[in-house]
């Protein structure tokens, strides 16, 4: 059907043009940093259990991060990137969600697989490109992935699954599940064609996606004011007639809240819908950049009084769910635990010569048969050059 | 058996498609109530709903994401770009995308129900934006397939075996033919096989190789040989990746002599790629070096189109060449 007129604003005589910045966002906050909620909030569903899962899963994510930049300053590890501060967006909204629900990262919520029990060996053996990778050493680190686990396999191009999060949600609805597709990005590859093919194509179709946008300021080294004009990110999800929602990205009860409610929403009205999460990277954007070349130091300590991590524990401490013991432990029990899994991932054999054609097709040609062929009698006739497969098939 | 015309051919494939799975989808731009801009859709949400043949907004790049997701998903999404002259803001998600998510995953997820169709090629007065020949900037990207009919028997056979492939296949319509090529199709369900050459035509002078809209070319141009006494092998690559080297190789160690013809511009077109696979494999055997009749290297023209492509006197000229050098 066409709209022939948009029969919902006033007709005027006079010029009238609507300000670029007039869309006026609320932003939803519920939990203060000292760990009291906003009068009147309305607190997410969470219990006890559910809140230590998601508090412990907040300390893993410190922890590995800590350990593994530390690994690569180093040398033993080629790249990482962090999502220190901005954890609460990747864990709140995975703990949102149901596990048939399919998760697509953009490549800085490793919180989600944390939370939906990717293992340590899992981490490692993907960042170590070795032969137990379930990605068989194909992807460089933080690029982790799980069928098991409904969260889609991370690639460095960014945006591309945006469209793929609308095609992806709009086949599970057709198949009629109680399912939904969460997807991330940050606000830079909101500037993505793919970002406005994708808010697009999901809202025309309908389909139960969730797409979640990180706003933590930067891009590489590009703050959002070099980014984009107007209000955010969730402006544009306005503009794409989309169910809309801008939080407090360091505040897990806010994400935990507006993530269950899109997905109550999406499943049962069978429509997309956009939160806005916003946050602070502060971190790097991986190892390979240093941000005091583009930020201040007062900028980042300003952020540091919000930390996410530390706001839910000064929940949990005032529900008293959660003690300074019980803190120390934990802390201590996953720095043992990632420290013994890089010893052994590190150790572990690279993928076997094989695997360098398999999985480009269904089967391997002819053509990449021959040629795996040439590239086994190269490696034979020097192995010296080639320690990885040299005598190992 | 009923003549139909290639059109209808692809339409008859889809609508097979589409009643043997409940989760095979078809979209993209006009493909739903109006049947596509050439009519290869008609009918199909009439038949099958609107939730699975529907219009989508005027975005490549966001048809084949789409796709991508809902291959990913495990629904057979058979994706329509217009024409393929406007394939290119779907490139990276081809090319990125589709075609390294089996692999870069460790086959965890892969998109191997995810079939593109478009129109290409010239003939129709269609200008630069509406004739051209992109098949080869898709055979450089490692697990995509590409696959071209030349006939409405061949266009429904292999869309189907397209479609029912674990892999993702670009398969591209050559539009000169969709109604002026008329031909006998089964109306029950079969397939083609993809991967492999057709030797359409034995013989033991020279061996004319294409594919698409090119094939009835070189089946002309064979024809006007022939009354000179020069024998053609006249063979159709069918499949442009992965491309089946053993049919070319034997069929030219045969004759001794290669001729490609195909619309797309001389440089770095697929008859290079050919021709350099073939002089490896069959040096010995070669009596004349491998001729390429190609579109120029230029846009594709509107005016000028005639003296542009490749056609049967320019290849007809070639062969002779080749068989006298």
């Amino acid at each position: 059907m066409s709209t022939e007129i948009y029969d919902d604003g006033p007709v005027v005589h006079q010029p009238t043009f609507i300000d670029g910045t007039s869309v006026e966002i609320p932003e939803l906050r519920i939990l203060r940093q000292n760990g009291t909620t906003y009068p009147k909030a309305d607190l997410p569903d969470i219990d006890q259990a559910l809140a230590t899962k998601i508090y412990q899963t907040l300390a893993f994510h410190r922890v590995l991060d800590e350990r593994m930049v530390a690994s690569q300053r180093q040398g033993r590890l080629s790249f990482y990137m962090t999502a220190l501060g901005e954890e609460a967006a990747s864990v709140g909204g995975a703990a949102a969600l149901q596990p048939q629900d399919m998760i697509m990262m953009q490549y800085r919520e490793q919180g989600t697989l944390m939370f939906r029990g990717f293992s340590i060996e899992n981490f490692m053996n993907q960042m170590f490109s070795n032969a137990e990778d379930l990605g068989k050493g194909r992807q460089m680190p933080i690029h982790y992935g799980s069928k098991e686990l409904n969260c889609m396999t991370v690639s460095s191009t960014l945006a591309t699954q945006i469209p793929q999060a609308a095609g992806y949600a709009y086949g599970q609805k057709l198949q009629g599940l109680d399912a939904v597709t969460l997807c991330y990005f940050g606000e830079g590859a909101a500037s993505e064609g793919d970002f406005h093919a994708g808010l697009n194509m999901a809202a025309v179709q309908e389909a139960p996606v969730i797409f979640f946008c990180r706003n933590n300021g930067y891009a590489i080294s590009t703050p959002t004011d070099e980014q984009f004009k107007g209000n955010g990110i969730a402006s544009r999800g306005v503009g794409y007639g989309m169910k809309t929602i801008r939080i407090d990205g360091n505040d897990i009860l806010a994400v935990l809240k507006a993530t269950q409610i899109a997905r109550a929403y999406a499943v049962k009205e069978s429509k997309p819908v956009l939160i806005e999460a916003m946050s602070y990277r502060l971190g790097g954007h991986s190892t390979s950049d240093d941000p005091s070349g583009y930020r201040t130091k007062e900028e980042e300590a300003k952020w540091q009084s919000h930390d996410p991590v530390a706001r839910m524990k000064n929940w949990m401490l005032k529900q008293k769910w959660w003690d300074e013991v019980k803190e120390t432990a934990l802390f201590e029990k996953y720095r043992e635990e990632v420290l013994a899994a890089v010893k052994v991932a590190e150790k572990i054999d690279k993928p076997h010569i094989d695997t360098m054609i398999t999985d480009v097709y269904d089967v391997p040609t002819a053509q990449l048969k021959a040629q795996l062929d040439a590239v086994k009698a190269h490696v034979n006739k020097y192995p010296e050059a080639y320690p990885f497969t040299a005598g190992k098939f | 058996m009923a003549q139909i015309n290639l059109l209808q051919a692809i339409n008859s494939a889809l609508d097979i498609a589409m009643a043997e799975n409940e989760r095979t989808v078809c979209f993209g731009e006009d493909v739903g109530h109006f049947g596509g801009v050439f009519r290869a859709t008609s009918g199909l949400q009439e038949k099958y709903g609107k939730a699975r043949c529907f219009n989508s907004p005027l975005v490549e790049q966001g048809i084949i994401g789409f796709a991508n997701g809902l291959a990913a998903q495990g629904t057979v999404a058979i994706a329509e770009i217009q024409f393929a002259d406007y394939i290119f803001p779907a490139f990276d998600q081809i090319v990125n995308e589709a075609a390294k998510f089996r692999y870069r995953t460790g086959n965890e997820f892969n998109v191997g129900k995810l079939t593109i169709r478009s129109p290409y090629g010239g003939g129709i007065a269609g200008g630069l934006y509406h004739s051209q020949s992109p098949e080869a900037y898709f055979a450089h990207t490692p697990g995509l397939k590409v696959v071209i009919p030349r006939n409405p028997y061949q266009a429904k056979g292999l869309l189907l075996a397209s479609i029912r492939d674990d892999n993702p296949v670009v398969f591209f319509e050559p539009k000169r033919l969709y109604r002026a090529s008329v031909g006998e199709v089964p109306e029950e369900d079969y397939q083609l096989p993809l991967g492999k050459a057709e030797v359409v035509q034995t013989g033991t002078d020279i061996t004319l190789l294409a594919w698409g809209a090119q094939m009835e070319i070189i089946e002309k141009a064979a024809q006007m040989a022939s009354n000179d006494g020069i024998s053609c092998e006249v063979v159709d690559l069918r499949t442009i990746l992965p491309w089946d080297i053993e049919t070319i190789t034997n069929s030219v160690m045969k004759t001794g002599r290669l001729l490609i013809s195909q619309e797309a511009p001389l440089t770095a077109g697929f008859a290079s790629e050919i021709a350099a696979t073939v002089q490896s494999e069959c040096f010995l055997h070669l009596e004349s070096p491998i001729a390429r009749v190609c579109g120029l290297d230029t846009p594709y023209p509107l005016a000028l189109e005639k003296e542009y492509v490749s056609d049967h006197l320019k290849v007809y000229e070639a062969i002779k060449k080749t068989v006298n050098f």
